[in-house]
């Protein structure tokens, strides 16, 4: 195996130029490093004026979402050895604007997320002693749902809010449905007002590429589509029991 | 570095690209996606085809062998094998979408995806069966 | 953003026809599109093909077929248009031409099957 690769970095300096360009950084190629280990070499011995965001470096927080050789990818779980001799091509993640080199604008994300009130729901506190109880049974429903660390590479590869940039995205739903099928939440008719609308989960027509750019295993998909029935079946209730209990 | 660079102060400037027109032909998954969705124009013209066969049934034995001869004419022979192919594709993209959004449940345990999915195709296999048997006998 | 009522029936009839074609429409297509116009088949006579159009059974399956066929191809073709060539401004007429075509093929359909036969 060659010792060197070569990473192509997109560089966006908006105070310098209005669009972004390519950079060339040549650098060592050891078969344990990652994307990130690559990038944080050019950060501390090559330039230090590129920028990108990273965290835990072990897959779990999330941060450094980043587009490789045209795939939305982890940075830190995204290995240098895979991709030798190279060039390796390193982009912002797709679908969102971009701040600076490899940083993007994230808050239209936070907003969607926070709109589907993405926590228990209940009217009330039960007298319990302890905490609430839940089979394994019941912990298995939402589980997967609840593995997703808000990485973006859903939203990244999702064409659909490429193009239309009110829709909710996979994440959002998937984190919906994380509380929608969570026994102890009572707050799913909340959430259906925001989930069942034109830029919810209507908007999406099963493109699938969420899935399979999710690198926790959510299948956003899958809970979109799941959900899909249960939005119908609310709808057509209210519609023709309009005084039925809510 | 001698020469001047133009400085302005760092105030945010968004840099946000144009999606391409051809956005669907970037990546093989989104041209197979776009595929899938044109299948229904083939499911359209299935449904305009068997409308023909209807009319032509109902006029009379001799509008019905006329249609009989107008479907063995070589560009409908040719554009019905590739309406063949994309329904087919239909199907079994719909196959492997549809059990997704089932979550069947079995005395309390949930019946594997897999299982649904060979429910799927038994049924096909059965209904097309039917179908043939209704026909040809 | 308020809750949309058009939306999920438009699903509705969009999943409904996607099954229905999935599930009848490659037998059909085999037997009358290619198996017996190339002769792999005998065709069937007419006295038989007739007796099993009329059949009531026959004439609602097919009814549904071809209805919500026609609608899983307007919310699928429109999608295609508005998403995959970015018309969104024309969306109107876009969606009034596809479900325009869709109700006038459904009443063909009704007309053929349930009147003429």
């Amino acid at each position: 195996m060659a010792d060197r690769i070569t990473l192509q970095v997109t560089r966006y300096l908006p105070e310098e130029s209005a669009r972004p360009t390519s950079q060339d950084y040549e650098i060592p190629l050891r078969k344990d490093w990652s994307i990130l280990d690559g990038l944080n070499h050019i950060k501390d011995h090559v330039d230090g004026t590129l920028s990108y965001r990273w965290s835990c470096r072990m897959g779990i927080c999330g941060s450094c979402g980043m587009t490789v050789n045209g795939e939305p990818k982890l940075a830190c779980a995204t290995f240098l050895a895979d991709y030798a001799p190279g060039p390796v091509r390193i982009e912002p993640l797709n679908n969102f604007p971009v701040v600076r080199d490899l940083v993007v604008e994230i808050g239209d994300f936070l907003e969607k997320l926070s709109a589907v009130k993405p926590w228990i729901i209940r009217e009330d506190e039960e007298p319990v002693e302890g905490e609430y109880l839940q089979t394994p049974t019941e912990l298995a429903e939402y589980k997967q749902f609840s593995m997703c660390i808000n990485c973006m590479l859903c939203y990244s590869a999702c064409p659909v809010y490429g193009l239309e940039p009110g829709f909710i995205g996979p994440a959002a739903i998937a984190l919906a449905q994380r509380y929608n099928l969570d026994s102890r939440d009572r707050g799913s008719h909340e959430r259906l007002d925001v989930l069942s609308t034109d830029e919810g989960i209507w908007d999406c027509t099963f493109v699938g590429e969420c899935t399979r750019a999710c690198p926790k295993h959510v299948d956003p998909a899958g809970a979109i589509q799941r959900y899909k029935p249960t939005a119908v079946a609310e709808t057509l209730k209210a519609f023709l029991l309009p005084r039925g209990k809510r | 570095m001698s020469e001047q660079v133009e400085h302005v102060d760092f105030y945010a400037r968004w840099y946000k690209p144009r999606i391409s027109r051809l956005w669907w032909l970037r990546r093989r998954s989104y041209l197979v996606f776009v595929l899938r969705e044109l299948s229904s124009v083939f499911v359209a013209w299935f449904v305009v085809f068997l409308l023909l066969l209807v009319r032509a049934v109902s006029q009379g034995d001799r509008e019905y062998q006329r249609f009989l001869d107008l479907s063995a004419n070589p560009w409908m022979l040719a554009l019905n094998v590739i309406t063949l192919f994309f329904v087919v594709f239909h199907t079994v993209t719909w196959f492997d979408a549809a059990p997704r959004a089932m979550v069947v449940r079995l005395r309390g345990r949930r019946v594997p995806a897999r299982i649904v999915l060979l429910l799927h195709y038994a049924a096909w296999v059965l209904l097309t069966g039917i179908t043939a048997w209704i026909i040809l006998d | 953003m308020a809750k949309t009522v058009v939306e999920p029936i438009r699903w509705l009839l969009f999943s409904a026809g996607g099954m229905l074609a999935a599930l009848l429409i490659p037998g059909l297509l085999v037997l009358f599109g290619v198996a017996i116009p190339l002769g792999w088949l005998d065709a069937p006579d007419h006295g038989h093909v007739l007796a099993v159009l009329r059949n009531p059974i026959t004439r609602l399956v097919l009814l549904a077929l071809c209805v919500l066929g026609l609608f899983h191809w307007a919310q699928r073709f429109r999608y295609t248009l508005i998403d995959g060539l970015q018309l969104k401004r024309h969306s109107d007429i876009i969606n009034f031409l596809c479900y325009g075509l869709a109700i006038a093929g459904s009443l063909v359909a009704a007309d053929l099957l349930l009147r003429t036969l």
